[in-house]
C-alpha cells in the first residue's frame, strides 16, 4: 500500500492533465468550425463580423472550464508548490473527479459547435435574428456548465477528505 | 415597464398641399403611415412603383461608385467614426439638393464608366505585353515575320524547340542546297530561325523542318519585328497614359465623397416619402393619410397640421384587431435594455414590456457572472468616458449599449467587492512578489471568497434564480389581472407559486439537502406542517385545474397530471442558475492562473516588466473572454427562463414615417 501511495499524485496529475487536454482540443475542434463557417459569411457581408465572431466563440469556453478544473485540481495537489502527499486513493478520486469536464466539456463543445455553425448560417441570412440565434449554441453549453460544476465541487470536496 | 398608447391618425387633405404635409410629418417622424381604408370609386392608391425603382436604381449606381471609389482612394475613416454618429446638415442643403441631383448622378456614372475602362485597358495592356515578349527574340530579324520568299526562293521564319547550332540545322538540310539558314536567337527553350531556300524544294524543306519540330511564330507582322516592338511599345505607354489619366480622374472624385454620400440619403428619404404616398388614398383634389401615431404626439401633430394648412384630423383608438406598433416608454435605467427584449422579440398585442422588470435582474446577473471588481471598474470607466466625450454625437442604439455595459460595469464592481475579486487576486500576487507582504488576503472581500465556499455559492445562485423565476410567474399573474382573467391568476399562478414556496421550504427541512448546501437553518415544526399541507393542496389544484381547455374529464385530469410535472422543469430551471457560480469563478480562478503566471516570471531586473506585460495581455484575453459569456449567459437566462414563464412577444415595432438615413442628420 506504501508504495502505491506514491502513485497517488500520478493519477490526480493525469486527471487535472486530461482535463485541460481533451476539452481544450475540442473547443479548438469546435472554434474552427465555426470559424470556417464563419468565414464564408464575412466574404458575403463584412458587416456580420462581430456577430459571427460572438458565435463563433460560444463553444470555446468548454477549454476554459477544462483549465480551470485543471488548475483547481494542480493547486490543491500541490503541483503548483506546496506538499504533494496524496494517497492512492485520494489520486484516484481527483482523476474522477476531473472526469466530468473532461467528457461533457469534449463531448459538448463538439456538438455545440454544430449548433453554432447552424446559428451562423442563420445570421447569414437575416442578421436581426442573432438574439435568437445565439441561445441555440448556449442552450447546449448548459451542460458544459453542469458538468464544470460537479467537477468543482468535487475537486474542492476530495480535498477535505482525510483518507 | 410599458409601451407608448397608440392611436389611429386620419388626416384629410387637400392634393395641393399633399407634398408639404408629407414633408412636415416626414421632419416629426412621429407617424407610422398604414393602409387602413379600402379602394373606393372615388379614393384609390397610386402605383408609385416606377418612382421608387429610378430611387433605388440611383442608389445602386451611386453605391457601386463609392465602392470604385474606395478602392481608389482610401477614405479616411477612423475607429472613431461610429462614435460621431451621423453629420448634422442645416436643412437648406436638403432642399437645394435638388439642383445638384443630376449633376451628382452624373458623376457616379462617369466614375462606373472609368473603372470600366480602365479595366478594359488593363486587359489591352496585358494583350500587348505578351505581344512584346512573342516579337522580343525575333528583334534582329530586318524582315516582316509574315515573309514567304521572293520571286525564287522561299523562306521560313520559325522557332525550334531547344538549342540548335548551326552546323545541327545546316546537317539536316544539306541534301537540299542551297540553302541559307540563319539564327536569329537562341535560348535553352528555343531556336528562332530563318531559313531560305529555291522556290522549288520549299515543300521537302518544310517537311524537314517539320520533322524538327518546327513551329511558325504565333504571331505575324507586316513590319519588321523592331519596328513592330517600337509600334506596340509606343501603344503600350499609351494605354498606361490613358490608365494613369483615368484613374487620375477617378481619384478626383474624391472630393465629391460627401455628396455621394448624400446623395444615398437623399434618395433614402425620397423611396420613405414614396412608400408613403403608395399608402394614401387619393380622390381628384383631396387625400387620405391613415396611420398610427403615439398619444403623446397626438395633439402637437394636430396643433401644427391644422394651423399650417387646411385639413381635418382625426384621432381615433385602434381597432381590436389592429396590429398596434410597439413603442417602448421606459426609464433611464431600463433603457438600454430595449435592444436585449428586441433581440427575442417585441411584445405582442396584449403584452407587457417585460424591459423594466428584466432590468432589475439583468444587470444583477451579469455584475454576478463577471464578478470582478477591476474588470467591471475598466468596463464602468470606459464606457462612462466615450458616453461622457461623445455625448452631443452618439446614436441612439450605440448611447444604449455603451449603458447598458456601463450599468453592467458597475454591478460587476459591487460583486466583486462582496466576493473579493480584483483582477482575479492581483493585490495578494503584487504584494508578495514585489513587497514581501504575507499576511494575505491584503483586501478582504466583503462576504465571502466563492473559491472557498462554492457550495454556499451555489446556494446564492439559486436563491437569485427562484427569485428570478417567482418573479416571471408573478408577471404572469400581473398578465392575467391586466385582461381580468381572474381564473388563470388563482389555477395558472396562485397555485404554482404557492407549490414553489412551500417545494422550497420542504427541501429546506430536509436533513440532506442541509447538509449537501451546507446551511444550518431549522424551520419551526408548524411551517413545515403548514407548507406540506399548502403543497398538497396547490399540487392538487393544479392536477384538477390546469387541463381545465379540455372537456373529457379523463383526459382532463391527465393534462393536469401533465401540468405538475412541468414541476421537474422548475427543478432543472432553477439548476440552470448554477451558471452563475461557474462563470463567476471562470472568471475569477483565470485572472489568478494568469497573475500566477506572471509572478513566476518576475524575478530579475526585467522581472516588474515582464510581470507588467503579461498581466496586461492576459487579463485582456480574460476580460473578453467573459464579457462575452457573461453576456450571452446573461441573456440565455433571460429568454429561457424568464421569458419562458411569461412572456412571448411577436410585435411589430414602431417604424415611423420619418428620414433614415445613415450619413447625414438634417436639422431643420
Amino acid at each position: 500500500m506504501k508504495l502505491l501511495n506514491e502513485y497517488g499524485i500520478a493519477f490526480a496529475l493525469l486527471g487535472a492533465v486530461l482535463a485541460a487536454l481533451v476539452p481544450g482540443i475540442a473547443s479548438a475542434k469546435a472554434v474552427s468550425m465555426g470559424g470556417v463557417a464563419g468565414a464564408g459569411v464575412i466574404t458575403e457581408d463584412p458587416a456580420q463580423f462581430g456577430k459571427v465572431l460572438i458565435l463563433q466563440l460560444l463553444p470555446g469556453t468548454q477549454g476554459i472550464y477544462g483549465l480551470l478544473i485543471a488548475f483547481i485540481t494542480l493547486s490543491q495537489i500541490g503541483v503548483l508548490g506546496g506538499s504533494s502527499d496524496i494517497s492512492f486513493v485520494k489520486g484516484l478520486l481527483y482523476f474522477a473527479a476531473c472526469l466530468p469536464i473532461v467528457i461533457v466539456g469534449y463531448s459538448s463543445a463538439i456538438k455545440q459547435a454544430k449548433a453554432a455553425v447552424a446559428s451562423i448560417n442563420v445570421v447569414a441570412k437575416r442578421p436581426d435574428q442573432f438574439g435568437k440565434a445565439m441561445i441555440f449554441p448556449a442552450m447546449v453549453e448548459t451542460y458544459a456548465i453542469l458538468a464544470l460544476l460537479i467537477s468543482i465541487l468535487a475537486v474542492n470536496g476530495v480535498s477535505g477528505l482525510n483518507i | 415597464m410599458a409601451l407608448q398608447k397608440m392611436k389611429r391618425i386620419y388626416i384629410y387633405g387637400l392634393k395641393k398641399d399633399k407634398d408639404r404635409i408629407l414633408e412636415l410629418l416626414q421632419h416629426r417622424g412621429v407617424v407610422e403611415i398604414r393602409s387602413m381604408l379600402k379602394e373606393d370609386g372615388i379614393f384609390r392608391r397610386t402605383d408609385v412603383t416606377h418612382a421608387k425603382e429610378s430611387s433605388e436604381k440611383n442608389i445602386a449606381i451611386v453605391t457601386q461608385a463609392l465602392e470604385i471609389l474606395n478602392s481608389y482612394v482610401k477614405e479616411n475613416k477612423s475607429l472613431l467614426s461610429a462614435l460621431k454618429g451621423r453629420k448634422e446638415i442645416p436643412e437648406d442643403i436638403y432642399t437645394s439638393f435638388g439642383e445638384k441631383h443630376e449633376s451628382v448622378i452624373e458623376i457616379a456614372k462617369r466614375i462606373i464608366t472609368l473603372s470600366k475602362k480602365i479595366a478594359e485597358e488593363k486587359a489591352d495592356l496585358i494583350r500587348l505585353q505578351t505581344q512584346t515578349e512573342i516579337l522580343k527574340p525575333w528583334v534582329s530579324l530586318d524582315i516582316p515575320l509574315d515573309f514567304k520568299g521572293t520571286k525564287y526562293t522561299a523562306g521560313f521564319i520559325g522557332t525550334l524547340p531547344g538549342t540548335w547550332t548551326l552546323d545541327e540545322i545546316y546537317e539536316k538540310l544539306a541534301q537540299f542546297m542551297p540553302v541559307d539558314v540563319e539564327i536569329i536567337s537562341a535560348t535553352k527553350e528555343q531556336t528562332c530561325i530563318f531559313v531560305l531556300c529555291i522556290k522549288d524544294q520549299k515543300d521537302k524543306v518544310f517537311e524537314t523542318l517539320r520533322a524538327m519540330d518546327f513551329i511558325l511564330p504565333s504571331l505575324s507582322t507586316e513590319k519588321s519585328p523592331a519596328e513592330q516592338l517600337n509600334d506596340l511599345e509606343k501603344q503600350i505607354e499609351d494605354i498606361k497614359a490613358s490608365i494613369n489619366a483615368s484613374s487620375e480622374e477617378l481619384k478626383s472624385y474624391d472630393k465629391n465623397r460627401d455628396d455621394l454620400y448624400f446623395l444615398l440619403d437623399y434618395e433614402t428619404i425620397r423611396t420613405e416619402r414614396y412608400d408613403a404616398i403608395g399608402k394614401l388614398l387619393h380622390s381628384k383634389n383631396s387625400f387620405i393619410i391613415t396611420g398610427f401615431i403615439p398619444e403623446k404626439d397626438t395633439r402637437q401633430i394636430e396643433e401644427e397640421l391644422t394651423s399650417k394648412f387646411d385639413l381635418a384630423v382625426e384621432i381615433t383608438e385602434p381597432k381590436k384587431k389592429d396590429d398596434v406598433p410597439v413603442l417602448y416608454r421606459n426609464n433611464g435605467f431600463s433603457e438600454p435594455l430595449e435592444g436585449i427584449v428586441n433581440s427575442f422579440s417585441p411584445p405582442a398585442r396584449g403584452e407587457i414590456d417585460p424591459t423594466m422588470v428584466m432590468s432589475l435582474f439583468y444587470y444583477v446577473l451579469f455584475g454576478l457572472m463577471l464578478s470582478d471588481a477591476g474588470y467591471g471598474f475598466l468596463m464602468a470607466v470606459g464606457c462612462a468616458f466615450v458616453l461622457y466625450k461623445f455625448r452631443n454625437t452618439l446614436e441612439r442604439p450605440m448611447k444604449n449599449t455603451l449603458k447598458m455595459y456601463l450599468y453592467c460595469g458597475i454591478s460587476t464592481v459591487f460583486w466583486g467587492i462582496m466576493f473579493g475579486s480584483y483582477f482575479g487576486d492581483i493585490f495578494d500576487v503584487v504584494g508578495t512578489t514585489f513587497f514581501g507582504v504575507e499576511n494575505m488576503p491584503i483586501i478582504p472581500p466583503l462576504w465571502f471568497f466563492p473559491v472557498e465556499k462554492p457550495m454556499l455559492m451555489l446556494t446564492f445562485c439559486m436563491a437569485v434564480g427562484i427569485l428570478h423565476l417567482l418573479t416571471g410567474v408573478a408577471m404572469k399573474g400581473y398578465l392575467a389581472v391586466k385582461h381580468k382573467d381572474y381564473k388563470s391568476l388563482i389555477y395558472d399562478v396562485a397555485f404554482w407559486i404557492v407549490l414553489l414556496i412551500s417545494c422550497v421550504l420542504l427541501l429546506l427541512s430536509m436533513k440532506m439537502i442541509k447538509d449537501i448546501l451546507g446551511i444550518n437553518v431549522t424551520l419551526p415544526n408548524a411551517v413545515v406542517r403548514i407548507a406540506e399541507i399548502l403543497a398538497i393542496i396547490s399540487a392538487v389544484g393544479i392536477v384538477l385545474t390546469n387541463g381545465r381547455e379540455s372537456k373529457n374529464p379523463f383526459k382532463r385530469f391527465l393534462k393536469g397530471l401533465y401540468a405538475l410535472y412541468g414541476i421537474s422543469g422548475y427543478l432543472s430551471d432553477v439548476l440552470s442558475y448554477s451558471r452563475l457560480l461557474a462563470l463567476g469563478l471562470a472568471t475569477g480562478v483565470i485572472g489568478s492562473v494568469i497573475n500566477k503566471m506572471a509572478a513566476m516570471a518576475a524575478g530579475g531586473v526585467f522581472g516588474p516588466i515582464i510581470f507588467t506585460v503579461i498581466v496586461i495581455v492576459g487579463h485582456a484575453i480574460n476580460i473578453g473572454i467573459n464579457v462575452l459569456g457573461a453576456y450571452v449567459h446573461t441573456n440565455r437566462l433571460q429568454y429561457v427562463e424568464f421569458f419562458g414563464k411569461f412572456y412571448e412577444g411577436g410585435g411589430t415595432l414602431f417604424k415611423p414615417f420619418g428620414m433614415h438615413t445613415k450619413y447625414y442628420k438634417i436639422k431643420e
